[in-house]
């Protein structure tokens, strides 16, 4: 597992550790239609930090652009110590494997066991066909995927088909498959949005034990008050394509945050 | 309460659609015109058909005498249609890849196997097995070689696009995870296509089956020889024999692959 980077919190909330992320200027137009419009911000090391906005207001084109799913317009992008904008599609391939992202919905590969869906998070550092189904790949890479399993609390369901499973359960296999990229910064779009209150909240505690036990960098897209201010340690809002909002989860305002959600009654 | 308008029954179709449609019509009675038998005609033929002296007449009886060696080409056409379909799919696999929009390297390629693929398809088998006896000589290799460019024209299609079709997610996923190419298209679209590259394949065995039979026709090897031979010699009982045999091979084959389309998906 990772290296826990032990990150120092000062009253503020901001780490003492350098930026693992540095966003400058960024921009993203699709036609004519701005959706981010100069964005700068940077995110430290061991550091959760929720994001914010009301639909529309280009938070998953935010996400999307970090690791150029969708091309930033203009901007920087330094991530992990490197320009992202400027690297090869090769050298790109190798960023995303330092990068786990958890989606909305999980992505998992129907019809195949959890413990083959975890073990195609290995694809980031190795390929072959000793990456593509359990039954092929290597004892290490098994024994690996058992212990993500174990981290979620699935390793008795690791031969069952994950379409058979619960969505929290594919959400949690989806945060295995994650783990087992040994990724150093995480990325994750409403990763509680199709699940209960109870499983969601599960979830989030996860995410967060991932950033507080191995120093992990999360930045999360979240739609719920409550987990925005129990699961963070700072809060950036988006509206209208620019950061509004920039503070310690800490000096947070429930009343102010509520502009940022869609429903605030229901956040 | 206001009373809202209430939309017309039926939309006000414009010239150009009824033109469309007087077309279409005037195509089907044309072609009905030229080509289809005259009533007359075809019932006094169907009264030859049964007559004493008549081919189905002729028939009944079936003679079994050559059960045995007609038994050995009926295996014949059956390894044929296992054998050219077996590499038919095979070979439909990257030209199915090749084909599909969100796996392909390049547009240009994309059409290019595209194009390949309605190609081999759209040349009806007994022509490609004429082709391949002029290749490889009479014979099932030149059979085996005619199915397989057929199931690759048909089963390329259905395998792109049931490729085009799977979910998408699992692939970004997997992509933003940093996986190559092939190991997005082995870990994530292979095993989501699974059902439907297992009916297709299923159907493609059903159809060489079929196939094959007539293949013999122009000297391609299987079953299809002896029952030419059967009608150029007016063995008609024989004849009748190879059909009934053929038909419970592709009634075999058909409920086999019934069964296991069952079991799979």
């Amino acid at each position: 597992m990772n290296q826990s980077l032990s990150p120092s919190f000062d009253l503020t909330g901001v780490t003492s550790v350098a930026p693992v992320l540095v966003v400058a200027g960024l921009e993203k137009s699709f036609d004519d239609r701005a959706i981010l419009r100069g964005l700068d911000f940077t995110i430290s090391a061991g550091q959760s930090t929720a994001l914010i906005g009301a639909n529309g207001s280009g938070k998953s084109t935010l996400l999307k652009c970090l690791v150029r799913l969708v091309e930033p317009t203009a901007g920087r992008i330094e991530m992990l110590g490197r320009d992202v904008r400027t690297l090869s599609l090769r050298d790109l391939r190798r960023f995303r494997a330092q990068v786990g992202i958890v989606w909305q919905r999980h992505n998992l590969v129907p019809r195949i066991t959890a413990l083959s869906n975890v073990i195609h998070g290995v694809q980031a550092r190795m390929s072959g066909p000793r990456s593509w189904f359990q039954a092929l790949a290597p004892e290490v890479v098994r024994a690996e995927a058992m212990a993500c399993l174990d981290r979620v609390g699935l390793a008795d369901r690791a031969m069952a088909r994950v379409d058979s499973l619960s969505g929290g359960q594919q959400q949690r296999v989806a945060i295995a498959r994650m783990l087992m990229q040994r990724p150093a910064f995480i990325l994750a779009d409403e990763p509680d949005a199709s699940l209960d209150p109870q499983t969601g909240e599960e979830v989030m505690e996860l995410l967060l034990g991932l950033v507080r036990q191995d120093g992990l960098s999360l930045l999360m897209i979240s739609h719920r008050l409550e987990h925005t201010l129990r699961f963070s340690d700072r809060i950036l809002g988006l509206s209208q394509g620019r950061i509004a909002l920039d503070l310690p989860t800490g000096q947070a305002d429930a009343a102010e945050l509520r502009r940022f959600f869609d429903h605030p009654e229901d956040a | 309460m206001t009373t809202l308008p209430v939309p017309p029954r039926f939309r006000v179709v414009g010239l150009v659609n009824y033109a469309v449609v007087l077309l279409t019509l005037g195509l089907v009675v044309s072609s009905l015109a030229a080509t289809a038998p005259a009533l007359g005609r075809l019932s006094y033929g169907v009264a030859r058909l049964f007559a004493p002296s008549g081919m189905l007449m002729q028939m009944v009886p079936p003679d079994f005498t050559r059960i045995v060696p007609i038994g050995w080409k009926l295996l014949e056409t059956l390894q044929m249609a296992v054998a050219g379909c077996f590499l038919g799919l095979i070979l439909a696999i990257p030209f199915a890849i090749l084909a599909t929009d969100r796996l392909s390297p390049h547009p240009i390629v994309r059409q290019v196997a595209r194009a390949v693929i309605a190609l081999f398809r759209t040349v009806p088998d007994l022509v490609w097995a004429i082709i391949f006896i002029i290749i490889v000589g009479l014979g099932p290799a030149a059979g085996v070689l005619a199915i397989m460019v057929d199931k690759i024209g048909f089963a390329g299609r259905f395998f792109a696009e049931a490729m085009e079709e799977s979910d998408p997610g699992p692939q970004d996923a997997l992509r933003a995870i940093g996986a190559s190419r092939l190991g997005m298209i082995a870990s994530a679209v292979f095993p989501a296509c699974l059902p439907s590259f297992t009916a297709t394949s299923l159907f493609a065995l059903e159809k060489s089956v079929r196939g094959s039979a007539a293949l013999g026709l122009v000297g391609a090897g299987g079953i299809g020889v002896d029952l030419k031979v059967a009608f150029d010699l007016f063995n008609y009982d024989e004849a009748l024999a190879i059909i009934l045999m053929m038909l419970a091979l592709v009634v075999a084959v058909e409920q086999g692959s019934g069964w296991i389309r069952r079991k799979l998906i």
